[in-house]
């Protein structure tokens, strides 16, 4: 079954990088455009693994695994958050708040790949 | 360690091994196939693995530098060699006496050890460490509610060269205590020696978890440890990881010792027969419902005996790795190279069959290299490649199997055959024989045209055999051959050995049954011909000329013929022949009962079956009754000449 990635950043062309990058590679992708639509999109379907970027306006994505671990149907679901900085802070919060995982910006469509596979699987 | 654990261990080595030699001897004509290299080291990994955990240490200590050297070939340090294939194939030969604890005092282990070293070392190479590093980790907080997946990271390590996956259950708390997302499994495994610790870092990077990488290793199984098997499926999720092994079954198997599947046979047989007197009690009691219960158990015991036959088939490609070491050996031997081509080697047998196939397919497949192969000089002279093509294939055809050798050789010499058989006394110098049946005369007891009684065969013992081999199975040898383009040699073996489709038959009161395979359709027999004539024992079937013999007059039956009677026409090894006999009773589930010794001559009989009302039918040998009918035919064909 194909897996359904969903990626949340308000900057359209991130996702859209993201978008091509994974469904080159097979991956179904829906896009959430901040932390609000994309908790709505992660609770209204479920999905298989979710990106986050941590600056966004309405919800930051703290803010948004924190809901999305609250709702019946995020729980299990790995979230990976990406963040321009690699503060230890940060990573911290994003882990009690239930972020399997994190990656740092810039990134390369490799690693982003490398990334969901290891994740959710090819 | 219990003793049904060792079976199986064993049982799994006798599969890679066989695994292994396949992979070395492709590796002979495809060296460069990375994937076949990597094919041959997993499977060495794998005794390896299972061997350091049941204690064979001097096994995986073995196969351990074994391994080393084809690591370096899968690195591209080392090159497949016909060199490395040889000490490859000498040490797979150890690993039979090394799983016995057979002694090695003459050191013919180290020695292929060192020369595999040797052979592909580089200066630079540390000495093998026989003992591998511990990988021992678990999850911890709540990984699985973030999304962690226990069998992804197995995957990320089983890539890395992980081996004895083991899960340990000791921390599993009571069902009441347990929380679904945590993870309770320590999993334990061995490390390649290559792995640092910044790769395994890289695999637990998204997930939380505690891990030690320990290079003490405790050849002992852990006590409560659960085996999870070689394919890394992970206790924890139903999706199950892409294997490690190289036997990657999609569906679950379970291994069963041989003798139970021949008491299930066994049993399944006794069942049909008294299924069949369960049938014959209902029709004679007229009691609707007991007629219904006993449609009922005939259909189940059908679907039984159906479900047991395949239970007990297995491919042919357990049998074909061994030939192929044969002819690779034999080749170099001789001097005559060869190319080996196996078709079909999915094609399903009786496991009993395949068992005693294996010696009569050596003789053939030895000969067919021996006698029938040219040397490279001699096959350029005739404008042939020099390297010879033997091809071994089997496919299903019917009830039956075809296996067929096929070489590209010098062929038989029917005049050669012709007088050598009358030298040896078995045909007079004057018989009347066709091409097809002077070739079977080499199948006769001591008949040998080789001039030269060589290592490998000639010595005139072994076609005799092989015949006698295959009808003992019910199968039939056909041999063509053409002179200067190669010689095939087909047998023809029924599916199963125990239980057959049978057409019951009545002469003069007596029941018979003949293999339904061999059935080609049943006629009447015209009213003019049901007196015995000298000349016209001949039928026209849609034009077709078809001799038929009188079981009567075989059996030496004088009872008064019936109103009509019935031509069986059975399919014979030289076109059809029919069998007249007084009635067909009908076709019915025939399970083969041996006859004693004393009944050892009665040729044309291969067995007995017990029939529904209690009585005893014979089965009827129809390509021995054909042999014994045919003389009576040629009679017949001079007279009518």
């Amino acid at each position: 079954m194909t897996k359904t990635i969903l990626t949340v950043d308000d900057s359209p062309s991130i996702r859209r990088m993201v978008r091509m990058t994974l469904q080159d590679a097979g991956y179904d992708v829906i896009e959430g455009v901040d932390g609000q639509d994309g908790l709505e999109k992660a609770t209204a379907t479920r999905v298989d693994a979710v990106i986050v970027d941590q600056n966004m306006p309405r919800l930051d994505g703290i803010g948004m695994i924190r809901a999305l671990r609250q709702h019946p149907n995020g729980q299990g679901v790995p979230v990976v958050v990406l963040s321009t900085e690699s503060e230890d802070n940060l990573k911290q919060q994003a882990r009690q708040a239930g972020a399997l995982g994190w990656m740092v910006k810039p990134f390369t469509q490799d690693k982003l790949l490398a990334v969901i596979r290891k994740v959710v699987g090819p | 360690m219990n003793d049904d654990l060792t079976a199986v261990f064993r049982e799994e080595i006798r599969d890679l091994v066989e695994s292994l030699e396949r992979g070395l001897l492709d590796l002979k004509t495809r060296p460069q196939d990375a994937g076949l290299v990597n094919q041959v080291f997993r499977d060495l990994h794998t005794i390896k693995g299972s061997g350091g955990m049941f204690g064979f240490v001097a096994l995986a200590s073995f196969i351990h530098d074994f391994e080393t050297a084809f690591d370096r070939v899968r690195s591209g340090k080392a090159q497949v060699t016909a060199d490395l294939i040889r000490l490859g194939l000498a040490a797979r030969d150890q690993i039979p006496a090394l799983l016995e604890g057979a002694p090695d005092p003459q050191d013919i282990r180290g020695s292929i050890l060192r020369a595999l070293q040797a052979l592909t070392s580089d200066p630079t190479a540390v000495p093998s460490m026989p003992d591998l590093p511990r990988l021992t980790f678990c999850l911890t907080g709540p990984a699985l509610a973030l999304g962690a997946r226990p069998d992804l990271v197995l995957t990320e390590l089983a890539t890395l060269g992980a081996t004895d996956i083991m899960a340990v259950a000791d921390t599993m708390p009571a069902l009441a205590d347990l929380d679904p997302d945590t993870c309770c499994l320590t999993w334990t495994m061995s490390m390649p020696a290559t792995v640092g610790k910044a790769d395994i870092e890289d695999v637990f990077l998204f997930v939380e978890a505690e891990w030690t990488l320990d290079m003490a290793v405790n050849n002992a199984p852990l006590p409560g440890v659960a085996v999870v098997s070689a394919d890394v499926s992970a206790a924890t999720t139903a999706s199950p990881a892409p294997a490690v092994s190289a036997s990657n079954e999609a569906e679950a198997t379970v291994r069963v010792p041989a003798t139970r599947l021949d008491t299930l046979m066994d049993s399944v047989g006794e069942l049909v027969t008294v299924e069949a007197r369960l049938t014959e009690l209902a029709r004679q009691s007229c009691d609707p419902s007991l007629i219904a219960t006993a449609e009922l158990v005939t259909r189940l015991a059908g679907q039984l005996r159906d479900a047991t036959i395949v239970m007990r088939m297995v491919p042919l490609r357990s049998l074909v790795a061994r030939f192929r070491r044969l002819i690779h050996s034999l080749s170099d031997t001789l001097g005559k190279p060869v190319e080996f081509i196996i078709k079909g080697e999915e094609t399903e047998l009786d496991k009993t069959m395949i068992e005693k196939l294996a010696d009569p397919l050596v003789h053939i497949l030895r000969n067919a290299l021996d006698h029938g192969m040219e040397t490279p000089a001699e096959r350029q002279a005739a404008g042939k490649t020099g390297e010879g093509r033997i091809e071994l294939s089997a496919i299903h055809a019917g009830g039956e199997v075809l296996i067929r050798v096929r070489d590209d050789g010098k062929g038989m010499n029917p005049e050669r055959i012709r007088a050598k058989a009358v030298e040896r006394g078995l045909i007079q110098p004057d018989a009347q024989l066709s091409e097809s049946q002077i070739f079977t005369l080499v199948f006769e007891p001591g008949f040998s045209t080789a001039e030269t009684v060589t290592e490998v065969s000639g010595r005139g013992v072994g076609m005799d055999v092989v015949r006698r081999t295959i009808e003992s199975l019910r199968g039939s040898i056909d041999v063509e051959s053409r002179l200067n383009h190669g010689t095939s040699v087909t047998l023809r073996l029924p599916l199963t050995l125990a239980i057959i489709d049978g057409l019951l038959i009545d002469v003069a009161g007596e029941k018979y049954t003949l293999p339904l395979a061999t059935v080609q359709e049943i006629v009447e027999l015209p009213a003019e011909k049901s007196q015995a004539s000298l000349t016209g024992d001949f039928l026209d079937v849609r034009g077709k000329f078809v001799p038929f013999v009188r079981l009567r007059t075989m059996f030496d039956c004088d009872a008064p013929l019936p109103e009509s009677q019935n031509v069986v026409i059975v399919e014979a090894a030289d076109g059809c022949i029919g069998f007249v006999v007084d009635h067909i009773i009908g076709t019915n589930q025939t399970v083969i009962k041996q006859m004693s010794k004393l009944h050892s001559g009665a040729r044309s009989i291969s067995g007995a079956t017990i029939l529904g009302d209690g009585t005893v039918a014979l089965i009827i040998d129809v390509p021995q009754l054909v042999a014994l009918a045919r003389p009576q035919g040629d009679l017949v064909k001079e007279l009518a000449a």
